[in-house]
């Protein structure tokens, strides 16, 4: 991971600005919803391929994307996607899709209706907006249901609709908010090898996140977000390194939990021991998750413990966040 | 899931939204009128067919209802005494009723809830992220409550014209419409009417626009509306309803404490009240471009 610069994601050169035309460029952009920052200062310039937004709840994800697509106006700063500003939406659209995370959609339309709707309003012939849907609908494997009401359809599919209808028109630059929410881990390797066919032809996918190892599995590029600042963007590999070495923290509720304390210290993978307040547990950090598990089912025989359950605090990506942001390895801004 | 044959390979994009930039450029009227139709397509069957549009039927059926019992229960003859009468009956419900109030409350409505009732829905983020310049949307959006309100409203006003007069002297109301003067007023009402939902439907659109709780600003439109006739004439002038009042074929009286002034002419109120529409549609589109979109407290 590296700084937050003007440098690309994924590693490339940065091009000089009168090349950006073919990037999704931030200049300084901020964004305060009254007093309240969304973002603060960004500065971006997006390469093709797929870029993840990462970040906590709050930390600016959804703002950048909804600035990138003008649904809202940045209080200062420039955006400009492949030369094109969000003030331009007749031909902005013609170029970008958003699949954004209102989960709603036109009464009683069913799926075919719904994309094929708005791409007439794209201005597409009716024969052309049919075979646009149609293949919209075959790439999300919803053409068995495309003739069903999307009010009928489960929360995955209705992710399904929304992505077909960002992507039926085929546009260069794919804006993705949460993109596989909702959907089971079938259609998730599905949607993710969906994306990876896009961007290997070429396409900008701007992908938000909250699940690290899917970010891992696609991503080329990371921009990482914590309360509306870009605490650091660059190739995903440096943000899987960091998230191997981030200490993963367990509470064991035993009855114990002094003799398990000094008993897990003897052994170097172990980060941290912290005794519950209830004195019923332990909180262990440790940076190999696989090993303390075995060094566990040893040491519970060894000194007769009661156990009440074993379980994961904190493997959630807030967890990572404050590691990686607070953290002397870690990237900072 | 398929594999993507026809993506399209993005080897210099700038390029190509360019070209596309000039491309568009010069199809520009074509396309529009092709996305106005298909936004067109689209709201005039929700203005006609979604849950919302059982209030308008209400509203623009009330009438018809009124005046059917009416004609059932024969109640009205010795009241109105002759077709003069009638004349004058239908000018006060005409006026007062359907004018004032149904027209008023059907567009109000209708018009708001055309960008208002997207953003309570939560899917008005999909227009705006259509390749569609905001001003074909709101022609488009504008066009198609102008039609179902001009379509029900102008049903309400000849449907209420003919119940009333046929089902007190049906042999003289034949020759008042088919020999008379009844088929020239009964078109000035629909006249009247049609500019009625051209006017309130672009003000109403506006305040759907710039308001979070329309119905506070519609209230105040319909008191002032209301008041009309007791304002001083250069006053009566800032409103829709004066204009309206000045084309009504009859004349309705607006009682003793009216404050009487001169009714515009009809060439200065028609395009008048065009011009005012005109702008206020200006205004609108002028205002949706610059328009974000957060669901939020909505």
């Amino acid at each position: 991971m590296r700084e937050s610069t003007n440098l690309p994601a994924n590693g490339t050169v940065s091009p000089p600005a009168a090349a950006s035309d073919g990037l999704i460029v931030f200049e300084d952009v901020s964004k305060f919803y009254g007093e309240i920052l969304g973002v603060n200062r960004v500065n971006l310039r997006i390469a093709p391929g797929i870029t993840s937004l990462v970040g906590p709840n709050g930390s600016g994800k959804t703002t950048l994307m909804n600035l990138m697509t003008g649904l809202i106006r940045p209080t200062s700063g420039r955006i400009s996607v492949l030369g094109l500003t969000p003030d331009e939406p007749e031909e902005l659209f013609r170029k970008l899709g958003y699949c954004s995370q209102f989960d709603s959609f036109p009464r009683g339309a069913t799926a075919r209706e719904f994309i094929e709707f708005y791409l007439r309003v794209h201005g597409w012939a009716k024969p052309e907006a049919r075979e646009l849907t149609r293949a919209a609908l075959e790439r999300v494997a919803l053409t068995e249901a495309a003739d069903r009401r999307i009010s009928a359809f489960s929360k995955g599919m209705r992710q399904r609709v929304r992505l077909a209808q960002s992507i039926a028109h085929n546009p260069s630059v794919l804006v993705l908010d949460e993109p596989l929410n909702g959907l089971d881990p079938m259609a998730r390797a599905e949607i993710i090898r969906l994306f990876r066919e896009l961007a290997d032809a070429g396409m900008y996918l701007i992908v938000s996140s909250h699940i690290l190892h899917e970010v891992d599995m696609m991503s080329d590029g990371v921009v990482l977000l914590h309360n509306g600042y870009v605490v650091a963007e660059g190739e995903v590999g440096g943000v899987r390194d960091e998230i191997e070495e981030h200490p993963i923290q367990i509470l064991i509720r035993c009855d114990r939990p002094q003799a398990l304390a000094a008993r897990l210290f003897e052994h170097e993978h172990t980060v941290e021991a912290r005794i519950h307040d209830d004195r019923q547990g332990l909180f262990v950090k440790t940076r190999r998750p696989d090993d303390f598990y075995l060094l566990l089912n040893r040491v519970i025989p060894e000194l007769h413990l009661r156990i009440e359950s074993v379980a994961p605090v904190d493997d959630d990506l807030n967890a990572v966040y404050q590691y990686l942001i607070t953290s002397d390895g870690g990237p900072t801004r | 899931m398929s594999s993507t044959p026809e993506i399209v390979n993005q080897t210099d994009a700038a390029n190509t939204a360019r070209t596309d930039a000039a491309r568009t450029a010069k199809a520009s009227w074509a396309l529009w009128i092709r996305q106005t139709f298909a936004i067109l397509n689209l709201e005039i069957r929700k203005n006609f067919l979604s849950r919302r549009a059982l209030l308008l039927y209400l509203i623009a059926g009330s009438p018809l209802v009124m005046l059917t019992l009416f004609a059932f229960f024969r109640m009205g003859r010795d009241n109105a005494g002759s077709l003069n009468g009638l004349n004058t009956a239908f000018a006060a419900i005409y006026g007062g009723l359907i004018l004032r109030t149904l027209v008023f409350f059907g567009c109000a409505w209708v018009f708001m809830n055309l960008f208002r009732g997207e953003v309570i829905d939560r899917s008005l983020h999909y227009y705006f992220l259509a390749p569609v310049r905001r001003e074909v949307l709101v022609a488009g959006k504008y066009l198609s409550g102008l039609i179902a309100t001009v379509t029900l409203f102008g049903i309400t006003t000849v449907g209420s014209m003919l119940l009333l007069y046929f089902s007190v002297y049906p042999a003289e109301s034949a020759r008042f419409f088919f020999e008379g003067a009844g088929a020239g007023q009964l078109l000035g009402y629909l006249g009247v009417t049609v500019l009625a939902c051209i006017g309130y439907g672009s003000a109403f659109l506006l305040v759907g626009l710039f308001f979070r709780n329309p119905i506070i600003p519609a209230g105040l439109l319909y008191g002032w509306e209301w008041i009309n006739f007791l304002l001083p004439p250069v006053l009566k002038k800032v409103s829709v309803i004066h204009y309206l009042h000045s084309l009504v074929p009859v004349p309705m009286s607006e009682g003793p404490l009216a404050v009487l002034a001169e009714p515009t002419p009809a060439w200065i109120a028609v395009p008048g009240l065009l011009v005012f529409t005109g702008l206020v549609l200006v205004a609108a589109a002028l205002h949706i471009r610059r328009m974000e979109i957060s669901y939020a407290g909505d």
